[in-house]
């Protein structure tokens, strides 16, 4: 367990990592990545309960999985930085003969990926999967998962969500991470969603919101409160409200860099905003 | 000309249903899946024995698929069912990245495929799914013939590691393999020995074939028939051995000519072993309501079309 300046260090520390891993490749999603950097920090380092190494089974242990795998470095850095493969790999995304592939997938062996994701709207199937392997193994560790809330336009989601509820899958809690942006801008220009608290409340769901998404300490109280409402016979969804491109204050409300790596000036400008803490890989 | 005999006519997917039923009394790691068609399956016995391993997942085959791929993470061997055209095409992606880019162990059992749905019609009969699936890296495609085989294929998919896509049918069909016999993926069998023409024939059409090299033998013509289960990986061996006899090959199945059987072997005679080789497949087309047997005598996939296209390539020699 990190205390929140350990974890602080820790986000600092990513964000930096996202930034030079995508400005070295000139490609990437660094919008996503970092206003998801807080939360799946404060997951892998304070709430998950993971054994050492990796197997995939992963059996009495939490599990997560990361639908929207665009968001790629995020979870990159996080895992080199959780102890799943040695930092100094970061240096390899989306190189060819890479383990860190544009888009997270287990074929070529990452430790820590437990799923392909990058073809939107597939991943909260496979998370109930591995919920209903956990209760088929009288194993009650939990199974998290992260999805855009753009990347609810796909249909396979609508049926995940209402499997979950209707079949009771309540090791199982699936957070949104609510930027209200997408590629083409926002998701209410898009393809408005209405309310999505309501819809996943009509659907069945235990539903909670995180309204500062990228604080630390919200975010640790909401995912605790969403752990002690497991097992009651509902799944649990987090309404989590980030601000894309969150901790660079150029990428911050826009949704230009959904998709755009920094050029030189402006990456030194995002590191000067984020300076080094636990050391760069 | 070897004799088979047809010990009783049954559907290929009561073999797998038996299969199933098997293996859940053997296999505890081995759950069941399917989107709405229980019945339609044969998987009534395995849940009626195994209710917790059995999973209800409604009219919503991508949750199923994804779901799938998710359950073998906690080391499960799900076996996903549903009729073929919702098997394939229209989960292609969630197959391609859940579960075939992502190596999941997951089993796509898939009934009611190729024109023999009948009544149904073209919405259901598809005949492009053996395409879809060999294209994808990693998966092996199983098309058995008849319902002690489907049994057989349907228990030995559970000890592979692997994707594995399982094609079978709705009618009832001849019976004429051993009863639990031992099925090894991508091994062909040798049904008969011939010196004038090969005929390779999958599924259904292996029985045709047979019926269609006895009728060869009294013209004089002597057909070797070979039985590929496995589409792939392909038994290249047991072609190319019979092709340097023969020198000439039909090939048959209840599939469209593009992307299927044939064309799998045409790239591997090009490579080897260049003769020629006539298709008994639909013509890139879809198929239409009907009884099983008016469309397979329609669309030229029964035992007097592989007749026709084997004396055709023999001219071509």
């Amino acid at each position: 367990m990190s205390s929140t300046p350990q974890l602080e260090s820790f986000v600092t520390q990513v964000r930096r990592d996202i930034l030079r891993m995508v400005h070295k490749v000139n490609s990437g999603h660094p919008g996503g990545s970092l206003g998801c950097t807080e939360f799946i920090s404060v997951l892998f380092q304070n709430i998950m309960e993971r054994k050492p190494g990796f197997e995939m089974d992963g059996i009495d242990e939490d599990l997560f999985f990361l639908s929207n795998g665009h968001i790629s470095p995020v979870f990159y850095s996080v895992l080199a930085r959780s102890g799943y493969f040695p930092i100094e790999e970061l240096n390899t995304f989306r190189l060819i003969d890479s383990r860190l592939q544009g888009h997270p997938t287990t074929h070529e062996g990452l430790p820590g990926v437990r799923i392909a994701s990058g073809s939107l709207g597939q991943g909260m199937s496979v998370a109930i999967g591995a919920a209903l392997a956990k209760k088929l193994n009288k194993d009650s560790h939990l199974v998290y998962s992260l999805h855009g809330d753009g990347e609810l336009q796909e249909g396979q989601n609508w049926e995940a969500i209402m499997y979950a509820s209707a079949k009771n899958v309540d090791n199982y809690i699936a957070t949104i991470d609510v930027n209200g942006k997408q590629i083409d801008g926002t998701t209410d220009d898009v393809l408005h969603m209405g309310s999505l608290k309501e819809k996943f409340a009509s659907f069945g769901w235990d539903v909670l919101e995180i309204a500062e998404g990228n604080d630390i300490g919200a975010i640790s109280n909401g995912v605790n409160e969403a752990k002690s409402r497991t097992g009651k016979g509902k799944p649990i969804c987090i309404l989590l409200y980030t601000e894309m491109g969150n901790g660079v204050d150029f990428m911050m409300h826009t949704h230009a860099w959904h998709g755009k790596a920094p050029n030189d000036e402006q990456l030194e400008n995002a590191l000067s905003q984020n300076p080094e803490t636990l050391g760069d890989y | 000309m070897k004799k088979y005999t047809d010990t009783g006519k049954q559907d290929t997917r009561s073999g797998f249903g038996a299969g199933l039923t098997e293996l859940g009394r053997t296999n505890p790691n081995v759950v069941a899946l399917c989107a709405d068609l229980i019945g339609s399956l044969k998987m009534d016995q395995f849940i009626a024995e195994n209710p917790e391993r059995f999973f209800q997942i409604g009219i919503a085959e991508a949750n199923m698929m994804g779901i799938a791929a998710g359950m073998t993470i906690g080391g499960k061997i799900p076996f996903t069912g549903t009729f073929a055209n919702f098997s394939t095409g229209r989960v292609y992606d969630q197959i391609r990245q859940s579960i075939a880019y992502s190596d999941k162990n997951v089993k796509i059992c898939a009934s009611h495929a190729g024109l023999t749905l009948g009544e149904d019609g073209a919405t259901h009969q598809i005949l492009e799914d053996i395409g879809l699936m060999k294209m994808l890296p990693g998966m092996v495609v199983i098309n058995p013939c008849d319902f002690n085989q489907t049994k057989a294929a349907t228990i030995a998919i559970a000890e592979y590691e692997g994707p594995v896509y399982l094609r079978f049918g709705r009618p009832k069909v001849a019976n004429f393999t051993p009863e639990n016999g031992k099925f090894e993926i991508g091994k062909g069998i040798m049904l008969n020995e011939g010196t004038d023409v090969t005929l390779v024939a999958t599924g259904h059409l292996v029985w045709e074939a047979l019926i269609a090299a006895e009728a060869l033998e009294a013209d004089g013509i002597s057909a070797e028939v070979i039985n590929i289960h496995t589409i792939k990986p392909l038994d290249e061996a047991i072609i190319l051995k019979s092709v340097v006899k023969t020198g000439c090959l039909v090939s048959c199945e209840e599939h469209n000519h593009l992307g299927g059987l044939g064309e799998s072997i045409s790239r591997v005679l090009v490579k080897n072993s260049p003769v020629p080789q006539e298709f008994v497949a639909t013509n890139d087309t879809f198929g239409e309501s009907g009884t099983p047997a008016q469309l397979m005598q329609k669309y030229g996939l029964d035992s007097d079309a592989i007749q026709v296209a084997a004396k055709k390539v023999l001219k071509r020699k």
